[in-house]
C-alpha cells in the first residue's frame, strides 16, 4: 500500500467513523461530538499556523470571534439568513487575519506572540465597547427561527451534527491537502529554517501571510458555525482564554499533525467533562495530566504515534 | 406441514433449567426497578458557578440550595418523591454552561435545570435548554428573561430582574436624596442596564442624570474618572462590581473628603464583602439597594428568621460557623424561593417525569400571587406568566455604624413595567 493510500484510508476512515457514530452515540455524547468537531475545526485552523508554519499566535480568539460576530451581527441587525451571514463571518475572518498578519508578521518569536495577544485583547474590548450592538459580555441569542439554513433547522441535533461533521470534514481535508502540497512543504521548511528558505528564493513573508489568512479564515468558520449551531454569540469567546484553548488542543493532540487538533480537542473535552464529575478542582487534574503529557509525550498524542509507530503520518 | 421435533437431551434440559433459573433470579431486580419508577428521586440539575468569577456567589447559592432541599425532603419531598440535587460546575462560562445544560438533560436525566446566576451564562445556556425542552429556572436577576430574548422553557420565578429593581429605586432617590444624579458604572452589559433603566426612571421622576461615567472592565484605579463628576451632583449612583470595588470606595473617599454628595449604590458590588471592612468607612451614611436585607432588622419577619437559621447565616449576614464568610444575602434567597416554586409547580401539574415537563411550564405560568411565607421569605411576589418573570418588593438600606439599616421598602407595583414578550404564544 502506498503512503498516499494509507493516508487517505486513515483520514477518510476517521470521517466515515464520525459519520457512523451519529447513528449509534447516546444523546449526550452525540451533542458533545458535534461541539468537539466545531472546536476541532478551530484547532485545525490554528495548527496550520502553529504546527506547520511555526508561528505561535496568542490571538486566534480574535479570528474565532470575527467569524462568530460577522455571522451573528448580520443575522441580528441586518436580517441576513444563515448562508450569507456565514459568508460574512468567513470574509470578516479573512480580512481581520490578513490585516493582523500585515502588522504582526513584521515581528517574530515572542514579539509575534505579544502583538497577536494585544490585538486580540483590543478586539475583545471593542466588542464590549460597542455593547449597544453586541450586548457586550452578555452576548445575544440567535433564535431558532434565524438558524434555518436552506430549509434545514440547525437547532435539530441530527442536522447540527451533520453540519459540524461537514465543516470539520472540509477543513480537515483542506488541511491534509495543504500540508502535502508544495505550499505546505514550504511552510514546514519555513518552520524548520526560515533563513534557508529565503536563501532558496522563496518569498517567506507571502507564505506566512497566506498561512495566517487560511488559518484565520478556518478559525472564523469555526466561530461562525459555533454561533449558528448553538444559538449564542458572546464576548467570552473573544477572551484570551479562547486563544489559549486551540494552542492547548494542538499541543496535546500533536502540533504539525493533521489529526492532532481533533485528538487534542476530544481528549481535553472529555478530560474536563469527566474530571469535573469527580472534584471541583478539576482544573488541577487537567493541569497534572497536561504536565504529564508534556513530560512523557512532548510531541502530543498523535505526534508520539508518528514517532513510534506510523512514521508516514502527515 | 411437518414439524421438527428436537430430541430432549440431558444437557439441553439442564441448559433450559439453568436459563429459567437465571431469569427467575433476575426477576426481583427488574421488578424492584419497575416499582422504583415512581419512588425515584426528582433530579434537579444545579448549574453552579463553583469556579470562575461567580465562585463567591456559587458557594452561597449552593448552601442555600442544600438548605432548601433538605427542608423540602424532610417535609415529604415533591409529590411524595425525594429531591436530589445534581450539581455541575459551569466555570461561570457560557460555553461550559450550555454543555452542562446538555449534561443535565441527556446524561443525568434531570427533570429540570436550575440556579444560574451570571447573565452571560444564562444567555449562552438557555437556547440549549429550549431545544432540549428542559425547564430551566434561572436565578440571575438579569432582564434577559422578561426582555423576550430567551424561550418558553426558561423562567425566573424566584428573583426580580434588574429593570424592575432599578426603576423602583428612582422615586426614593428623587424624593429623598436629590434629583441631579451622576452615574458611575462598569462599561459592560450589567452597567449598561443600570445606565439605561435608571436614566429613564429618574427622568420620569422629574430628575436628570448629569453625567454617565463608564469605567472600563479592567480598570484598577479610578482617581482619573472622578474629576468628571459635575460639581452640582446631588446623588452619586454607583454599581461597581468585582475585586476593584474596595479601591473604588477608598479613592472616592480620598477625592471627596468630608463633603460628598449623597451616595446610592447597588449591594451587588459588596456581596460577600463585610460592610465594615477596613477601607469601606467612607460608605457610612450612604444608601444601598438590597434584594433582601443582609443584617437582621428590628422588624425581622418570622420567615426571615427561619430562612436565616436554615441556611446557617447569622444576624450580620455571615456564616454561623465562620463570621468572616459573608453571604450573598441580597440574591441567594432566589435559589430557595425558586425551589419552592418548582415544588409548587410540580405539585400543581401532578408531575411524574420528563413527559410532564410541558405541564410543569404551564403550571408555573399559571402562577400569580406568592404571599410572604417560609417558601418566600424575601417577601410577597407576583409572577407574570407571560414574561416568565417575578416581581417583588425591593429594599433600600442606609449604612449606619457599620450596619445596613433598612429605610425603605418599595411596593411591588413600583417594580412593574409593560410586558415586552408573551412566551405563552410559543409552542411547548
Amino acid at each position: 500500500m502506498s503512503e498516499t493510500q494509507r493516508i487517505l484510508i486513515l483520514h477518510g476512515g476517521l470521517l466515515v467513523l464520525l459519520f457512523v457514530l451519529q447513528f449509534v452515540l447516546p444523546a449526550y455524547h452525540h451533542g458533545n461530538l458535534a461541539r468537539i468537531m466545531v472546536l476541532a475545526t478551530y484547532a485545525v485552523g490554528y495548527n496550520i499556523l502553529f504546527g506547520y508554519t511555526g508561528l505561535l499566535s496568542l490571538g486566534h480568539a480574535l479570528f474565532f470571534a470575527a467569524g462568530m460576530y460577522g455571522m451573528g451581527l448580520t443575522i441580528q441587525h441586518a436580517g441576513f439568513t444563515p448562508a450569507p451571514a456565514l459568508l460574512v463571518g468567513l470574509v470578516a475572518g479573512a480580512l481581520v487575519s490578513g490585516a493582523l498578519a500585515l502588522l504582526a508578521l513584521r515581528t517574530a518569536g515572542v514579539a509575534f506572540m505579544i502583538v497577536t495577544l494585544m490585538f486580540a485583547q483590543a478586539g475583545y474590548l471593542t466588542i464590549l465597547y460597542f455593547g449597544e450592538y453586541t450586548r457586550g459580555d452578555e452576548g445575544f441569542v440567535i433564535q431558532q427561527a434565524q438558524r434555518v439554513l436552506w430549509g434545514i433547522d440547525l437547532s435539530d441535533p441530527t442536522n447540527r451534527y451533520f453540519a459540524a461533521w461537514g465543516l470539520f470534514g472540509i477543513c480537515l481535508l483542506i488541511s491534509l491537502w495543504l500540508v502535502r502540497a508544495p505550499f505546505g512543504r514550504t511552510l514546514v521548511a519555513i518552520r524548520e529554517n526560515e533563513e534557508r528558505v529565503r536563501m532558496l528564493g522563496y518569498d517567506t513573508f507571502a507564505h506566512k501571510l497566506t498561512a495566517m489568512v487560511i488559518s484565520g479564515t478556518i478559525a472564523a468558520a469555526a466561530g461562525a458555525f459555533y454561533g449558528l449551531l448553538f444559538g449564542y454569540a458572546g464576548a467570552s469567546f473573544a477572551s484570551v482564554q479562547y486563544s489559549i484553548f486551540p494552542l492547548l488542543w494542538v499541543l496535546l493532540g500533536g502540533a504539525g499533525t493533521v489529526l492532532g487538533p481533533f485528538v487534542g480537542t476530544l481528549f481535553m473535552f472529555y478530560l474536563i467533562d469527566l474530571s469535573s464529575g469527580i472534584t471541583t478542582a478539576y482544573m488541577l487534574i487537567a493541569g497534572v495530566v497536561l504536565v504529564a503529557l508534556t513530560l512523557f509525550a512532548p510531541q502530543g498524542l498523535t505526534g508520539e504515534l508518528r514517532r513510534r509507530v506510523w512514521r508516514w503520518l502527515p | 406441514m411437518t414439524k421438527l421435533i428436537k430430541d430432549t437431551t440431558r444437557r439441553g434440559a439442564l441448559k433450559t433449567m439453568a436459563g429459567a433459573a437465571a431469569g427467575a433470579a433476575t426477576m426481583p431486580l427488574w421488578a424492584r426497578f419497575a416499582q422504583a419508577q415512581s419512588s425515584e428521586p426528582i433530579k434537579i440539575g444545579f448549574q453552579q458557578h463553583s469556579t470562575g468569577i461567580g465562585a463567591a456567589y456559587g458557594r452561597w447559592y449552593g448552601r442555600t440550595t442544600e438548605a432548601a432541599v433538605k427542608l423540602i425532603n424532610e417535609n415529604g419531598g415533591i409529590n411524595g418523591r425525594m429531591v436530589e440535587i445534581v450539581a455541575e460546575d459551569d466555570g461561570t462560562d457560557p460555553k461550559r454552561g450550555a454543555e452542562v445544560v446538555e449534561k443535565f438533560a441527556t446524561q443525568h436525566n434531570c427533570d429540570v435545570g436550575f440556579g444560574t446566576l451570571f447573565s452571560h451564562v444564562v444567555i449562552g445556556s438557555a437556547p440549549r435548554a429550549g431545544e432540549l425542552k428542559l425547564p430551566y429556572f434561572v436565578v440571575s436577576e438579569g432582564h434577559h428573561v422578561a426582555s423576550g430574548m430567551l424561550n418558553r422553557y426558561t423562567l425566573q420565578p424566584g428573583i426580580t430582574d434588574v429593570k424592575s429593581q432599578v426603576q423602583a429605586m428612582a422615586p426614593y432617590v428623587a424624593e429623598n436624596l436629590g434629583k441631579k444624579v451622576t452615574m458611575v458604572f462598569p462599561d459592560f452589559a450589567f452597567g449598561h442596564d443600570h445606565r439605561d433603566f435608571f436614566t429613564a426612571a429618574i427622568e420620569a421622576q422629574g430628575g436628570e442624570v448629569l453625567e454617565h461615567i463608564a469605567i472600563p472592565p479592567a480598570e484598577t484605579s479610578f482617581t482619573k474618572y472622578f474629576p468628571k463628576i459635575p460639581r452640582d451632583t446631588e446623588v452619586l449612583y454607583h454599581v461597581m462590581v468585582g475585586p476593584a470595588v474596595l479601591t473604588f470606595v477608598k479613592e472616592l473617599g480620598e477625592f471627596f473628603g468630608p463633603s460628598r454628595p449623597e451616595m446610592f449604590g447597588f449591594i451587588d458590588s459588596l456581596e460577600a464583602v463585610a460592610i465594615d471592612s477596613p477601607g469601606l468607612e467612607f460608605l457610612e451614611g450612604t444608601y444601598f439597594w438590597e434584594g433582601m436585607p443582609r443584617h437582621a432588622q428590628g422588624d425581622q419577619s418570622e420567615h426571615d428568621k427561619f430562612y436565616r437559621a436554615a441556611v446557617g447565616v447569622n444576624e450580620r449576614g455571615a456564616s454561623v460557623s465562620d463570621p468572616t464568610d459573608i453571604s450573598t444575602y441580597a440574591h441567594m434567597f432566589g435559589c430557595w424561593e425558586t425551589l419552592y416554586v418548582i415544588k409548587a409547580g410540580m405539585e400543581a401539574a401532578g408531575y411524574q417525569g420528563p413527559g410532564d415537563r410541558a405541564a410543569l411550564i404551564e403550571a408555573v405560568e399559571a402562577m400569580s400571587d406568592m404571599p410572604e411565607s417560609r417558601a418566600h421569605p424575601q417577601g410577597a411576589k407576583v409572577f407574570n406568566g407571560k414574561t416568565h418573570q417575578v416581581f417583588g418588593h425591593q429594599y433600600i438600606s442606609r449604612v449606619e455604624g457599620g450596619k445596613l439599616v433598612k429605610v425603605h421598602t418599595t411596593s411591588i407595583e413600583d417594580t412593574f413595567y409593560p410586558d415586552e414578550v408573551d412566551y405563552t404564544t410559543q409552542p411547548l
